[in-house]
């Protein structure tokens, strides 16, 4: 039983560990702002829900530190897509073009904001 | 042990490569997307960190940053729209709402 | 157990419960009479102050979701890791073959509360990101063709409808009489 709890623990760090690697790499891959903000979704869902559930299998009974884990995941898992949105949404509005199409051309859709910080996107 | 010391380093990297994005990010957006992620990571390498060290206690510190790092990336995006974070900020909110833009 | 106190003392008394519930699973302290008093005060002080800032609705305490919501958050996971691999597939093929667009879906749902669980759903699904919250449409930015499927969106959207709907029936009268409750507490 010990042996399987620590396997499984094992697997489930090792898939976080890639899941994180993998939105790392993504954020410093992908082409533009809009893309990037999937990658960083990666980490922020699967890579650590499940190193968390990792650290939840190895915390070896203590109902504590089991209650304080899921209340992290509770916690990101409201916290982190209106973060990501409230990123994605200042870029809407500040007048950021998405990149568009199998080609990634500009296209100029995204409203410009018509106040005294436009141009401001450095 | 091993595996936590393992994860640690996965996470560590990660956040080299988030780093790497905050420097080079050619917007601003960027660059506060890449602090939002690398504030993710802080909360797993703490809670690993807690295991490591064999003290709980830096579960605490990592519930506490996952609320923080929250409100972190929201009042970075509120200074940047509004350029101020005290006085005129409720003006201009007012301001903002009344010519129809919605709140960043 | 929370929706009997609701209906027996209204949103005040659940608000107040789960404040307390949440204390007690932080702290550990289970024995120590002096500081489980300190912790009912702050929680009855954190419910007062919600009340008395006028906060204390459906939106922030919403209650009317909570048999449904707990099924619909399994049924996201799923389709979590299901997104997962395919963001996860573009980050490590060699040669990314992105075809990023925008799309607009509708939001038929009809509570602040309802719109924003949906818009939450729809950014925690790697290879969509709501970008514009509206009243009644929802600005989405998705990764590639496949992911801007508006049709399993907008699925995913009548499911939030219902977990909303499986609230609101039942507790048609029930909304009515938690807000006398909340006005009788004030007077």
């Amino acid at each position: 039983m010990d042996s399987v709890i620590h396997f499984a623990s094992l697997s489930f760090f090792a898939a976080g560990s890639f899941f994180v690697l993998t939105g790392a790499l993504g954020l410093l891959r992908f082409p533009d702002f809009y893309t990037r903000m999937h990658a960083s979704g990666i980490t922020d869902t699967m890579g650590a829900d499940l190193i968390l559930i990792g650290m939840i299998l190895q915390s070896g009974g203590d109902w504590q530190v089991i209650v304080k884990l899921g209340f992290i995941m509770f916690f990101m898992m409201f916290t982190s897509p209106v973060s990501t949105h409230s990123i994605a949404h200042a870029a809407w509005v500040g007048g950021l073009n998405p990149l568009i199409g199998p080609e990634l051309t500009h296209e100029d859709i995204a409203p410009d904001r018509d106040d005294e910080t436009q141009g401001e996107g450095v | 042990m091993m595996m936590f010391v393992a994860a640690a380093t996965a996470i560590l990297v990660a956040m080299g490569l988030a780093l790497g994005r905050a420097l080079i990010g050619p917007t601003l957006y960027d660059r506060v997307l890449a602090g939002n992620s690398f504030g993710t990571k802080t909360i797993l390498l703490l809670g690993l960190m807690g295991f490591i060290t064999g003290r709980p206690d830096f579960l605490d510190i990592a519930l506490l940053y996952a609320l923080m790092n929250f409100i972190a990336t929201i009042a970075i995006l509120k200074f940047f729209r509004y350029r101020t974070m005290g006085r005129g900020m409720r003006a201009r909110t007012l301001e903002a709402r009344k010519t129809g833009g919605s709140d960043g | 157990m929370v929706k009997f106190l609701m209906n027996v003392a209204g949103r005040y008394v659940a608000l107040a419960a789960g404040l307390m519930f949440l204390w007690l699973l932080m702290s550990g302290f289970f024995h120590e009479s002096t500081l489980l008093l300190f912790g009912v005060t702050s929680a009855l002080l954190c419910a007062w102050l919600t009340l008395h800032m006028g906060i204390l609705d459906e939106d922030s305490v919403p209650l009317g979701l909570l048999p449904g919501i707990f099924l619909y958050w399994l049924w996201l996971v799923i389709e979590i890791g299901k997104a997962n691999f395919i963001v996860a597939w573009q980050v490590w093929s060699p040669k990314m073959s992105l075809s990023p667009r925008m799309i607009r879906v509708k939001a038929k749902q009809r509570s602040d509360t309802g719109i924003a669980t949906f818009a939450n759903s729809i950014t925690l699904t790697p290879g969509t990101v709501s970008v514009e919250v509206l009243k009644d449409d929802i600005l989405i930015h998705a990764l590639t063709d496949g992911l801007a499927d508006v049709a399993a969106i907008e699925d995913m959207g009548d499911k939030v409808c219902r977990v909303e709907r499986g609230a609101k029936n039942p507790k048609k009268t029930g909304a009515t009489s938690t807000h006398n409750h909340v006005d009788g507490g004030k007077t």
